[in-house]
């Protein structure tokens, strides 16, 4: 076992860990922020995507050790700091972003970094991006219209609602 | 205008706000104190003698609690089913045992065989890899068809064939049905495939066990649609748990679509072994784990053959159909191709005679059940398919030719067993070409050429029986259960409810439309009501979440124990107000007598409840806490139309959805936003059905498909944004609410637009000999395809 030590969220955190210990294991056992999620076992699905030193990264292609000193921010430090609801997360409630909310947390944190490098998407841009977030429930329909309402761009001419 | 509460708003969900914060409660979230951690030792092979199981390796490794083996369960019940079919010589179905753990044979890739609990989780999977198995293998049974010949190897010993059952519906209409064939004018054939597919809810399956023994009260955590179907089953035929012995927990769950109904031998093992160690044991499935454990869906080999006269009026169908079990019958296998298959062969037309043969057959793969839609996407694909074909041969426009054979009176009893209440199908055809923009097509058409690919258009209606389902007629058909929904409304001092439903949300917001309902009918703040479920502990015994049944079986049930709660209130107010109680009125949350002015608000009754100083003691009891249990008297049945456009690289055969319209009447509508959003994921999960997903097995029974490298979920880039109205609303005439349901709408209607589009496309473009492609229309198909 190794002593790790990064901060979440803009808190130092520490804890031992096995060398094969990943990110998104040691978030969610070592550290108990269960919201950060599991999914797949293949890198696949997305829904462990968090932020390393700004960068998007799925937690679970990492292992805890490659995050010693990082800044590492995940879905429980995405709200404001008031607790409200940040801009990207009011916008996926509003346009019913999410159904039964497993892959939420990755699609937030996809979304946001995003927005970061590319403020106002296009349709094609955004489907492009999510290319590594897998969501069963939506159909995606709400998901891209939630991020581009977030980006400041109106969706009101986009169909169904 | 849009409403903005009650019943008919877009109400934003309540549930949203923990899901987007990263504090849901799903079961894998769950750490008890003092947990073991599990991990399954699963055959490797598909089919096999086992020989032996030495766990004397496993056991010594670091943190290794305990090994179990099938030789642990030999005096336990197995993993009961929960339908039986009768044949169509009136035998009961062949209906093999199914161990927790493998008993003298393993009989897929993925049959658990031993289990290690450990410390921890990584001490017990690196155990795991240590216990060997001594397996003779067999040769696996995989064709169904090559299953079902004499001196093929048997998947059960102990059953006389692979032959599940051979049902015939009805088969009284057999000999009818057949003589109709003889003397058409046009007959129509085709055979398809309705390929095997992976549900895949994004949260894979958990089990936690947990046992008190102070009060000898076990536990289970489990990523449920229906714990208390899950009690039922596990307790009285796997554990012999008695109900009020045995909690079922499944807390947020992260979606289903099927998967998540059966009872799974994990969960069985995960009460068994917390009782045994007497600690909470955990298993937690890996994505790659639940490919080959999850009940997957479809599975179908189906010939159709459509009879039509000159005019083309359907004269009769006839269907054939191998139905694939798996290896073991998982909880509710059996009625999937039979009575949610067969009752809906006839589709949104008057077809006077229908015959439907289904032979259900095991095989050496993974148990097949209900998946999202359950037969009735296998009846719709064939139908519709087989409607385009016929159109095509008579040289009818396929879209008046489903017209000309529209039911349209109502009720209509089908020649196959059911009775439609209600419905419009040439409004929601006439709103989909509207929305769908169809007389557009040929310009797009037009502009698709120039660009060098080819278009085409698909269109199809779909009908669906849901809000599932009637018991007395259930029962008639094979089921071991009844199928009610179950609600307890509680009213508190200060005036806000707890409505505690047997119905189960996970995803489809019952915690943001349920509340709407209750709050509209008293005419309080949406807030003032609060939606619980999952717990066996706190919610009255229910059937849980399938077959687009919550808000008409479930929402009924709370309507009816919201009636009994007014109606109460009602005798206290008209008891304050020194009134008749047939001249109190409830609206907007306050109590008056009709033709004055007196009033009593809401929380003035509902104090008075539980302060009962001045309330007539005598007539009503004190308290305001009403239970209802729900029983339909009929199926509901969604409808409506559904267009997809695609365009075809001719030089790849690589298909694009370039637009998706569907118009669904779904009867009333209490949350128009959340509706939209079943409709959308329906709708990609079919798309993913017609172009890009499949469950595929190698020669050997390896599931070659077995992870999201290999087996392609439909992402963001392969659908577009869908054109989705239900403003065709005929209510439901048998429930309250006069709602029909619409989970599994999107799923069952949208496979045949996809592929109607496709060979359309093709057709278009000279490729006239290309009738059909089976799903999923991978480039490869597609382009074959068009090599002719």
């Amino acid at each position: 076992m190794t002593k790790v030590t990064m901060t979440v969220n803009g808190k130092p955190v520490s804890g031992e860990v096995e060398g094969r210990t990943l990110l998104s294991q040691f978030l969610r056992e070592g550290l108990g922020m269960t919201g950060t999620h599991i999914g797949c076992d293949t890198s696949q699905c997305g829904a462990c995507v968090v932020h390393v030193n700004g960068q998007d990264v799925k937690s679970c292609t990492m292992f805890a050790l490659e995050c010693e000193g990082a800044e590492v921010r995940t879905i429980e430090g995405m709200a404001n700091a008031d607790g409200s609801l940040s801009t990207i997360q009011q916008a996926f409630q509003d346009h019913h972003g999410l159904q039964c909310g497993f892959c939420t947390p990755g699609m937030v944190m996809t979304a946001a970094a995003l927005l970061e490098k590319n403020p106002k998407p296009s349709e094609a841009e955004i489907r492009d991006y999510l290319e590594g977030n897998i969501c069963r429930c939506t159909g995606y329909h709400n998901i891209v219209k939630a991020i581009m309402a977030a980006s400041g761009q109106d969706v009101g001419a986009i169909a169904a609602e | 205008m849009p409403k903005d509460h009650g019943i008919g708003a877009s109400s934003k969900r309540r549930e949203d706000v923990r899901f987007l914060t990263g504090r849901g409660r799903y079961t894998d979230d769950i750490n008890l104190r003092g947990q073991a951690y599990a991990c399954f030792v699963r055959s490797q092979v598909a089919h096999g003698r086992l020989n032996g199981v030495n766990t004397a390796d496993a056991e010594a490794m670091p943190g290794v609690i305990r090994v179990f083996t099938g030789a642990d369960f030999e005096g336990i019940g197995g993993l009961p089913c929960g339908w039986q079919v009768t044949d169509r010589h009136g035998e009961v179905m062949q209906e093999p045992g199914h161990p927790v753990l493998a008993q003298g044979k393993v009989r897929h890739v993925g049959d658990p065989i031993a289990v290690v609990v450990a410390e921890t989780y990584d001490q017990a999977r690196d155990a795991a890899e240590a216990v060997v198995i001594d397996i003779e293998e067999l040769e696996p049974v995989l064709d169904m068809k090559a299953a079902l010949e004499d001196g093929a190897p048997k998947v059960h010993d102990d059953l006389t064939s692979n032959l599940c059952y051979d049902w015939g519906f009805v088969e009284e209409n057999r000999e009818a049905v057949n003589k109709a064939f003889e003397t058409a004018h046009h007959v129509t054939t085709l055979e398809l495939v309705n390929q095997r597919l992976v549900p895949n809810a994004m949260e894979p399956r958990v089990a936690i066990g947990d046992f008190d023994p102070g009060t000898e009260d076990s536990t289970l955590y489990t990523t449920s649609q229906n714990p208390h179907v899950i009690r039922l089953l596990m307790g009285a035929f796997v554990l012999g748990i008695p109900e009020h012995k045995l909690r079922v927990v499944a807390p947020d769950v992260g979606g289903g679509f099927g998967s998540k109904i059966f009872h799974y031998a994990e969960e069985a093992f995960c009460t068994f072994a917390a009782k045994q160690l007497k600690r909470p044991v955990k298993w937690t499935c890996s994505r790659s784990e639940s490919f080959i454990t999850d009940a997957h869906g479809r599975d179908h080999v189906t010939k159709i053959e459509l009879a039509l006269d000159a005019e083309g009026h359907f004269q009769a169908i006839r269907t054939e159909t191998y139905a694939n079990m798996g290896a073991y019958l998982s909880t509710f296998a059996p009625s999937v191709p039979t009575w949610l298959h067969g009752t809906l062969m006839a589709g949104n037309y008057k077809t006077p005679l229908i015959y439907v043969n289904v032979k259900a057959v095991f095989t050496n793969t993974v148990p097949v059940d209900a998946y999202r839609g359950a037969g009735r996407p296998e009846a719709t694909f064939q139908l519709e398919r087989v409607i385009d074909k016929a159109a095509r041969e008579m040289g009818i426009d396929p879209v008046e030719l489903r017209r000309k054979n529209f039911i349209t009176q109502f009720p209509y009893a089908t020649p196959v067993a059911v009775e439609y209440d209600t419905g419009d199908y040439n409004a929601t055809l006439d709103k989909l070409l509207e929305i769908a923009d169809v007389s557009g097509f040929e310009s797009r058409l037009a502009e698709s050429k120039a660009r060098g690919k080819l278009r085409g258009l698909g269109i199809n209606c779909y009908i669906e029986a849901c809000g599932i389902a009637p018991s007395h007629l259930v029962g008639q058909l094979g089921a071991r259960a009844g199928l009610y929904e179950s609600a307890t409304v509680r009213v508190n001092a200060t005036g806000g409810l707890v409505v505690m439903t047997g119905s189960h949300s996970h995803g489809q917001g019952h915690e943001t439309s349920f509340a709407q309902v209750v709050a509209d009918m008293i005419g309080i703040d949406e807030n003032m009501v609060e939606i619980v479920h999952g717990d066996t502990a706190n919610t009255p015994m229910g059937m849980g979440t399938y077959g687009s049944r919550s808000l008409a079986v479930g929402g009924s049930a709370m309507v009816r124990a919201t009636e009994k709660i007014i109606a109460k209130a009602k005798k206290i107010a008209a008891h304050l107000m020194e009134a008749s109680p047939d001249d109190i009125e409830l609206k907007d949350g306050a109590f008056t007598v009709a033709g004055t002015d007196k009033s009593v608000a809401w929380g003035d009754v509902t104090l008075a409840a539980y302060v009962p100083h001045n309330y007539p003691l005598e007539e009503i009891e004190p308290g305001l806490e009403e239970t209802a249990f729900y029983d339909p008297n009929n199926f509901t049945y969604p409808a409506g139309a559904y267009a997809c456009e695609v365009e075809v690289d001719p030089e790849t055969g690589k298909v694009t959805i370039e637009r998706f319209a569907a118009a669904d009447d779904f009867g009333n509508i209490v949350n128009p936003m959340i509706v939209d959003g079943q409709v959308h994921g329906g709708i990609a999960q079919g798309i993913g059905q017609a172009l890009l997903e499949g469950a595929a097995y190698d020669e050997y029974g390896q599931l070659l498909s077995g992870s999201y490298m290999d087996y392609a979920m439909p992402r963001a880039d392969d659908v577009p944004f869908y054109t989705v109205d239900h403003s065709c609303q005929t209510p439901c005439t048998h429930n309250p609410l006069g709602v029909k349901g619409c989970g599994e709408a999107g799923a069952i209607g949208s496979p045949p637009a996809v592929v109607n589009a496709v060979v359309d496309a093709l057709q278009r473009a000279g490729h006239t000999g290309v009738t059909h492609i089976d799903m999923p229309l991978t480039p490869s198909r597609v382009w074959s395809a068009m090599q002719g």
